[in-house]
């Protein structure tokens, strides 16, 4: 397929879709037409040849919108171009707009972006899940074949799960954070979302690798799928007990179960097994988290860019009234937290403590993962809600992230797969699989995932708004 | 009573590290370029951009650690120091707050005093907020991101001399390593000063900062002041005065210093560690490169200039004087067999040179002539071929042309008269019209034969050799008196 043909495909379901999702925040269909133009002209031919995608708008892409759904940030223009989005540039795929977001990353429902709340595309009067609301309703109603989108406590795979889409985080470090705008430094990775773990296998190969603009990122090769599997004889499959409650959403727990006895069907042996500091782990990421976006946040204070209100005309005046106008109530609320924890006098009770409570957790998945070879759990402990229904409780909100932020404390790989559908008031809602994995095994949570999609259909299932439109 | 008083001093400074580039990002490391000119996506603190520790100034600052003597951390680690400045584009400093590259050594006083130094650690420099444009405030991030170290010392300091002499000691080692140029003008070392005092054998005073001390002068008027304020306050006996834990300003103008913040508005700085910046290892290799680089520091060219090239004292410590004049005066003693004599022309004429704005050079790095020109001129004064005077000129003229000394002595004409005849010929002249001068030195003033040289060099256009004219005035003058 030719890119520009590509193009008009995107483009075309965006005209179609858009309106009624919102996941967008800006669509460069000229750029990506002279891009798409070139590229069908080059006689070389790059590994993601003339494949659209979008990206969440806390990633820089030089001259395109990097608001983080802020309006700390509106306006603001990247002037340098992220690793990751660039890696994928020069593989040909075509950057073609950027994606809504919950503001700076902070929420799980897309609410709580400045620019308006992206539309769950199963169900428009639901959240897509966040924090990359815009990234997943976009891959959900196939405007692109793939998005960028970034998970600090689950952001990937929380709206991959709502959406109905493969969402991928990878173990931290395996992809460059240059050019994402961060939100916790050590927990923020750049995630693919796609209709398959076979097309994020494909964009990961891109993306990853060690990147000397980044001293985080790991000094390995860039990754690599590992073989086909044809089943899963010999995998050993942990199920947490934590993460089955006796009191699991049974929306959830029956299309999880159905997905277990998948597995099991096709050789994996389930094995039961506990991960006692789960508990501790929501406390734990609020602490950690909110402490860094604290400080990742500082720089928004109107000197150099972005928003700026003059307040009472003295320097502290200017940096008080823009910080208190242009943040949202959701990036007040973690900057004051996390401000809090690292006060003098705090500091040990809490970030200290919660640093400790990181170890144990991390420490918990490795013994697991000297039993078993990957982990399964749900990815959210619900389906899509309402739009507003949990709004004004953030203590609801946070406790959305329950299953996904473990994972991002011990920095580990996970994938959230479509593993059937709940029925709500006469409309089906996805619910996703997650699957969890040592550090980077990356290919090993793939390559099962891969595995079960083979032998499944549920990520190809269509939410009813596009079901007609998309062959 | 002032005697049983005791002032206890520590110094932080911060020297900018002379790295090609900044600590973080690519950027250059330069001075007085125009505004905003070095900077790019991190130094400006745009938002996903990642700093990458800058491996040159990690060795810079181990070298300064390896100078004096500091004991090095094998690992140490980044810290985020926050507070909101227009001139910190991100919200935060990036410092070393508990795991510093190195801590101890320190360095000894010519007393023989030691003064130790707590720690250095690494840090990024903030950007230049400049206030004196009318209704806005201007900021320049160039300097934002340069790298620098923090030198702290302990409170071992006890007098105004003592840090002066402390600076200029820290300063000298710097230089000589190459690890900073330390000019204070350039902003390139910085200090604070923490002073208290206390009555000898009761617990120590409360400590006081003092910050804008933009020369060595500053640092030793502002303690002199502050320890005198501190004294009076104290013996005034009354409460209200007694100094409280803050920080205050010199102010340069009327020699005092004034409260700048109080303890109270001390800002909580909320340190926790870079998580942008992964722990760092100082390897065995990365310090022996930084020994390898480490020149011989200027303490010990001191003793060996004294010790096996002869010079005193005084030239030693001239010679000594900065890293690049000491190259010089070694470069130069290649070509040139006196070490006295060399010592001799860089500390006197080519020093000279610097301090006069007509000659066009201003400091060693800017001569044009090379050590080997400059050990060929003082075989010219050496030699006779020209005398002091002469050589004094076609030092000037070297300044500004590439020409060799012994081409400069030719085309300016400054050979040494040989010629007996034609010096006899003004000896004669001035003899004549020095009646007066010429008894005198017949009655057996022979200091007064002094007077009669200058005029016959004078008449020379100051070729003659003086020491010629001296001989020559004598014995012309013998001559008349037993023909007369």
């Amino acid at each position: 397929m030719s890119a520009r043909a590509a193009l008009a495909t995107a483009l075309d379901r965006i005209e179609r879709y858009d309106e009624d999702i919102g996941a967008l925040l800006e669509v460069d269909a000229a750029g990506a037409a002279a891009r798409a133009a070139e590229l069908d002209r080059s006689e070389s031919h790059g590994a993601l040849h003339g494949m659209p995608f979008v990206v969440k708008a806390n990633m820089c892409i030089e001259g395109r919108i990097a608001s983080c759904g802020s309006r700390m940030l509106e306006g603001y223009r990247a002037p340098y171009t992220a690793s990751a989005v660039q890696r994928l540039i020069d593989e040909g795929a075509v950057p073609i707009g950027i994606a809504n977001m919950d503001e700076f990353a902070f929420g799980s429902s897309g609410e709580n972006s400045s620019f308006g709340s992206t539309r769950n595309p199963w169900d428009l009067s639901r959240a897509p899940g966040g924090s990359s609301s815009g990234s997943a309703a976009a891959v959900a109603a196939r405007m692109v074949p793939f998005a960028l989108g970034s998970d600090t406590g689950g952001s990937v795979r929380q709206p991959a799960a709502l959406c109905g889409v493969t969402g991928y985080k990878p173990t931290y470090g395996v992809v460059s954070r240059h050019g994402l705008i961060a939100f916790g430094s050590s927990l923020d990775a750049v995630g693919v979302l796609a209709t398959s773990a076979a097309d994020v296998e494909r964009v990961l190969a891109v993306i990853s690798g060690a990147d000397e603009r980044d001293a985080t990122s790991a000094l390995r090769a860039p990754f690599e799928p590992a073989p086909a599997r044809t089943d899963l004889r010999g995998l050993r499959v942990g199920l947490p007990r934590e993460y089955f409650p006796a009191d699991l959403d049974g929306r959830v727990r029956q299309p999880l179960e159905q997905a277990l006895d998948d597995l099991r069907r096709l050789g994996a042996e389930l094995v039961e097994l506990d991960l006692p500091t789960t508990r501790h782990a929501i406390a734990a990421y609020y602490v950690v988290a909110t402490a860094e976006a604290s400080s990742n946040l500082a720089r928004y204070d109107g000197v150099r860019y972005g928003a700026r209100i003059a307040g009472d005309g003295s320097l502290q005046g200017m940096f008080a009234a823009t910080r208190g106008a242009a943040f949202g109530a959701e990036a007040l609320r973690r900057i004051l937290l996390g401000t809090y924890v690292l006060s003098s006098g705090y500091y040990d009770a809490w970030y200290l403590r919660a640093l400790k409570v990181r170890r144990a957790i991390l420490r918990d998945f490795q013994a697991a993962f000297e039993r078993v070879d990957v982990l399964a759990a749900p990815t959210s402990p619900t389906p899509a809600f309402r739009l507003g229904e949990k709004l004004s409780d953030p203590l609801a909100m946070y406790l959305c992230d329950v299953l996904t932020v473990p994972t991002s404390l011990a920095g580990l790989p996970a994938i959230s797969v479509p593993c059937g559908c709940a029925a709500e008031d006469g409309v089906e809602l996805p619910v996703g699989l997650q699957l969890i994995g040592p550090a980077f095994e990356d290919a090993r949570v793939l390559s099962v995932a891969r595995c079960y999609q083979a032998a499944t259909e549920h990520h190809r299932r269509l939410p009813p708004l596009v079901a007609g439109g998309v062959a | 009573m002032n005697a049983a008083w005791n002032a206890v001093i520590g110094l932080e400074v911060h020297c900018q590290l002379a790295t090609a580039s900044k600590l973080f990002c690519a950027c250059r490391n330069a001075f007085g370029e125009p505004p905003n000119t070095l900077v790019c996506p991190l130094c400006t603190g745009q938002p996903g951009a990642l700093p990458v520790l800058n491996r040159e100034a990690l060795e810079l600052g181990l070298r300064a650690a390896l100078a004096l003597g500091c004991e090095v951390a094998a690992r140490s680690k980044f810290d985020r120091k926050h507070y909101f400045y227009c001139d910190l584009p991100k919200g935060y400093q990036i410092s070393q707050y508990d795991q510093p590259l190195c801590s101890g050594g320190g360095l000894t006083l010519a007393t023989g005093k030691r003064v130790r130094l707590k720690r250095i650690h690494l840090e990024e420099d903030a950007g230049k907020a400049i206030h004196d444009r009318g209704q806005v405030t201007l900021v320049d991030l160039n300097r934002a991101g340069v790298p620098l170290i923090e030198c702290v010392s302990e409170p071992d300091i006890s007098t105004p001399a003592e840090a002066h002499e402390y600076l200029s000691a820290l300063k000298e080692i710097l230089q000589f390593a190459g690890v900073s140029e330390c000019d204070m003008e350039k902003g390139s070392l910085r200090c604070d000063v923490n002073v208290s005092v206390h009555r000898a054998g009761t617990p120590l005073g409360t400590k006081v900062e003092l910050k804008n001390l933009n020369s060595f002068a500053h640092v030793v008027a502002a303690l002199e002041y502050e320890i005198r304020r501190q004294i009076e306050a104290y013996e005034s006996g009354e409460p209200s005065r007694a100094p409280v834990q803050e920080t205050r300003l010199f102010d340069v103008q009327r020699g005092e210093t004034r409260t700048m913040r109080a303890k109270e508005d001390a800002h909580d700085y909320r340190y926790f560690p870079d998580p942008d910046l992964p722990p760092f290892h100082v390897t065995r290799e990365h310090l022996e490169r930084a020994r390898a680089h480490l020149p011989e520091l200027p303490a010990a060219r001191r003793k060996r200039y004294t010790d096996t090239l002869g010079l005193c004292e005084y030239d030693a410590g001239v010679m000594t004087s900065s890293r690049a004049l000491a190259d010089y005066f070694e470069a130069t003693l290649r070509f040139s067999s006196s070490a006295k004599d060399v010592a001799n022309w860089l500390g006197n004429e080519v020093l000279a040179l610097f301090k006069d704005p007509s000659s066009g050079v201003r400091a060693v790095d800017e001569l044009t002539f090379k050590p080997f020109d400059l050990a060929q001129l003082i075989e010219l004064a050496d030699s006779g071929k020209t005398n002091r005077a002469g050589a004094r000129t076609i030092l000037r003229a070297m300044c500004s042309t590439p020409k060799a000394p012994r081409e400069l002595l030719r085309d300016l004409g400054l050979e040494q008269i040989e010629d007996t005849a034609q010096l006899e010929r003004w000896c004669r002249e001035v003899l004549a019209g020095s009646e007066r001068i010429v008894a005198e030195v017949r009655g057996g003033n022979e200091k007064a034969l002094g007077a009669l040289i200058g005029p016959v060099m004078k008449l020379s256009g100051g070729k003659a050799k003086p020491q010629a004219v001296r001989d020559l005035l004598g014995r012309l003058i013998a001559e008349r008196g037993s023909a007369g």
